[in-house]
């Protein structure tokens, strides 16, 4: 983030200014989050005082934690939204790497009509579907069950394509080696081809988790009941009912579920660096 | 250890044919190089040999057994590439047992922690150790075990692959270039280790490249491939004294053979460049043929005019030992390259005009479609051995 890493001296002036927008740009991205955690932290008379400012007077965090803790069932929104995600995560990887894999090495008839179709699916915004993922799962009688929340989800062209992308780096020489060394097609994709993805792996993990997890849209349409419910989908169900004008106790909710998620995320970050490092081929 | 019998093997990319009816035995336990320039369907006749990619016509059998129809894994032949292909995620020593793992482990054996409790499994396990390690240590790589590719050298990985290809004894060594990424002095290095590996596995090789000076070094026999077609396969040394197509003359030597073209005068005497050689070219007088003579196989001469060719020197290279010396001559596009010890040619100098003598039984005479003109033959016309009898 700063000049100093770079390779080139900038001059003072132009070292500051760098400085200065990114510091501006980064400030704007943070003030929303810093916001949050800091309205989590006051009570609710502190909230809509005109003067502003980012610490509280009065601390009233542990009443607002505690309130958003006991008040609506977020252990039980995190817990659904954890194995939703898990369910969602596992089920795509298991699904798109040997297709990645088939669209990447191997020949067949048709192969780049299929490829074809995976960037068309790309292309669709996931909310066209809805109406006829609905009736599917209507029809399937999975509506207001976890599966409801998952099997849309389960084929991600994002995957096969980002997958496919990665998979065409890596030299045939390998594919061909293991081949003679007596793996099967699926030990290939397994043990040799995702273990050298593990970048893509990372990267595409942290897109999924993070869009499951945020995901409000398609839970809104596909679950009814509360115990089910994912976590931004309890917290607008929380804010309705329970909450009404309590906002230093939504934000406290709204912090702790996005915790997690940050948590995830730089816990990755180390082996995103190491996986970038670690696989080269040559 | 197994004989190979490649039997009129075809392959087309869509329209471009790559491999037009190769047919080639290999004898057990000999090391035979496929030596082509790029682009001349020697890597992808390696492939299918070892079953990675599927021939469009023809057949191929290992050790008396036709293995057309078997999968890669099923033929008992271990290939090393260009690139290496070693598993980046994994260490030298798992990329050497993967090999032994997949065949001597059953299915539910090789599972990643249920596997280790099954019986036997252990036992296997150690084994596969044991071999490898002996394997690294025959190879000198005993103490790179435990580091993964990206920390080794060029040198290094190039052994591994060697390795990972020695330790299940295969019946064929099939080799794609391996020595093509490494630097000139670790190349030369090598080409004697894989040499002397030859000698102490004293199994089947087949070793693609398109450096003439590995196929010469290594080989027993050499294929000289163009275009997916075989031009001669012979010993080393006969395909450098004794071409059978212009092509393969052209391709073996360095520096290049001098090709001129000539006209048959009458029996016993060829004009070229000039000059009247004193060669028996048994063709009718005034057939136009082309005349082969190796650089070395020129020497300065006393006087032109018979048994002789004249030109004026435009260049001189030298190489320490030798000189090439370009000769520009009358009436000849190309420079004639005479190649000649240091210490006998010192006076040369560029401009100057100078005579070479020809060595008439170093001569090699080409007809026009490119196919030597053998010169022990029994009528006025020579007779030419078509390239598909020579290549089997």
């Amino acid at each position: 983030m700063s000049g100093s890493n770079s390779t080139v001296r900038l001059a003072p002036a132009a070292a500051i200014l760098r400085h200065t927008v990114l510091l501006v740009s980064g400030a704007l991205v943070l003030v929303p989050f810093v916001w949050m955690v800091s309205l989590s932290l006051k009570p609710p008379g502190e909230i809509f005082r005109a003067s502003f400012s980012f610490w509280p007077a009065e601390f009233h965090g542990v009443e607002n934690y505690t309130n958003a803790l006991t008040e609506a069932p977020l252990p039980r929104y995190m817990a659904n939204g954890l194995i939703v995600c898990a369910l969602i995560l596992v089920l795509q990887i298991l699904i798109c790497v040997p297709c990645a894999y088939a669209l990447a090495k191997l020949r067949f008839p048709g192969r780049d009509l299929l490829f074809g179709m995976v960037l068309v699916g790309l292309l669709l915004p996931h909310q066209v579907l809805s109406l006829p993922l609905f009736i599917l799962g209507y029809q399937l009688g999975i509506l207001n069950t976890y599966a409801a929340l998952v099997f849309p989800y389960v084929v991600s062209p994002f995957g096969i394509f980002l997958f496919r992308q990665f998979f065409k780096t890596i030299p045939d020489d390998v594919v061909h080696a293991a081949r003679l060394d007596g793996l099967s097609e699926l030990a290939i994709v397994w043990k040799i081809m995702l273990p050298i993805a593990l970048p893509a792996l990372i990267a595409f993990s942290i897109f999924s988790v993070v869009g499951h997890w945020n995901d409000l849209f398609w839970p809104l349409i596909a679950v009814r009941d509360q115990s089910l419910m994912p976590p931004p989908l309890g917290i607008m169900a929380f804010k309705n009912e329970e909450a009404g004008s309590d906002y230093g106790t939504l934000m406290a909710a709204s912090t702790l579920v996005v915790a997690p998620l940050l948590i995830a995320f730089l816990a990755a970050q180390k082996w995103f660096l190491e996986g970038m490092t670690g696989g080269a081929v040559k | 250890m197994a004989s190979l019998f490649i039997d009129s093997i075809r392959k087309n990319y869509g329209p471009t044919s790559v491999l037009r009816g190769v047919s080639l035995s290999i004898a057990d336990g000999e090391f035979l190089t496929l030596l082509g320039p790029s682009g001349c369907g020697k890597s992808t006749l390696l492939r299918i040999l070892a079953g990675l990619e599927v021939q469009d016509a023809g057949s191929i059998s290992i050790g008396g057994r036709t293995v057309d129809e078997l999968r890669p894994k099923r033929r008992d032949v271990a290939m090393v590439f260009q690139s290496y292909a070693l598993y980046p995620h994994m260490t030298v020593a798992s990329n050497m047992a993967l090999p032994l793992r997949m065949r001597r482990l059953s299915a539910i054996q090789r599972l990643p922690l249920l596997g280790r409790l099954l019986p036997g499994t252990a036992r296997i396990a150690a084994e596969v150790d044991i071999e490898v390690t002996r394997t690294a240590n025959s190879l000198g790589i005993g103490h790179l075990l435990a580091r993964k590719p990206v920390q080794l050298s060029g040198g290094q990985r190039q052994r591994v692959a060697v390795a990972r290809a020695m330790v299940r004894h295969p019946a064929v060594f099939l080799m794609d270039e391996p020595l093509s990424n490494l630097d000139a002095k670790l190349r030369v290095q090598m080409r004697a280790e894989i040499k002397e590996l030859h000698q102490r596995l004293g199994c089947t090789f087949v070793y693609v490249t398109h450096d003439q000076a590995e196929a010469m070094t290594l080989s027993d026999r050499v294929a000289v491939m163009l275009d997916g077609q075989l031009l001669q396969v012979a010993a080393p040394q006969d395909i450098y004294a004794d071409p059978a197509d212009r092509r393969v003359a052209e391709f073996i030597g360095s520096p290049k053979i001098n090709m001129l073209d000539c006209v048959v005068r009458e029996r016993g005497s060829i004009d070229v460049a000039g000059s009247t050689l004193a060669i028996d070219a048994e063709v009718l007088p005034g057939v136009p043929l082309t005349l082969g003579i190796r650089p070395e196989a020129l020497h300065p001469a006393d006087h032109g005019g018979q048994g002789a060719l004249t030109g004026s020197v435009l260049s001189i290279e030298h190489m320490g030992s030798d000189l090439f010396v370009h000769l520009d001559l009358a009436g000849v596009d190309d420079p004639l390259i005479v190649r000649l010890p240091a210490d006998r040619a010192s006076h040369i100098a560029p401009g100057q005009t100078l005579h070479v003598g020809v060595r008439p039984d170093r001569v090699l005479l080409f007809g026009r479609d490119g196919q030597r003109l053998r010169r022990e033959v029994e009528s006025g016309r020579a007779s030419v051995t078509p390239i598909r009898e020579i290549a089997r």
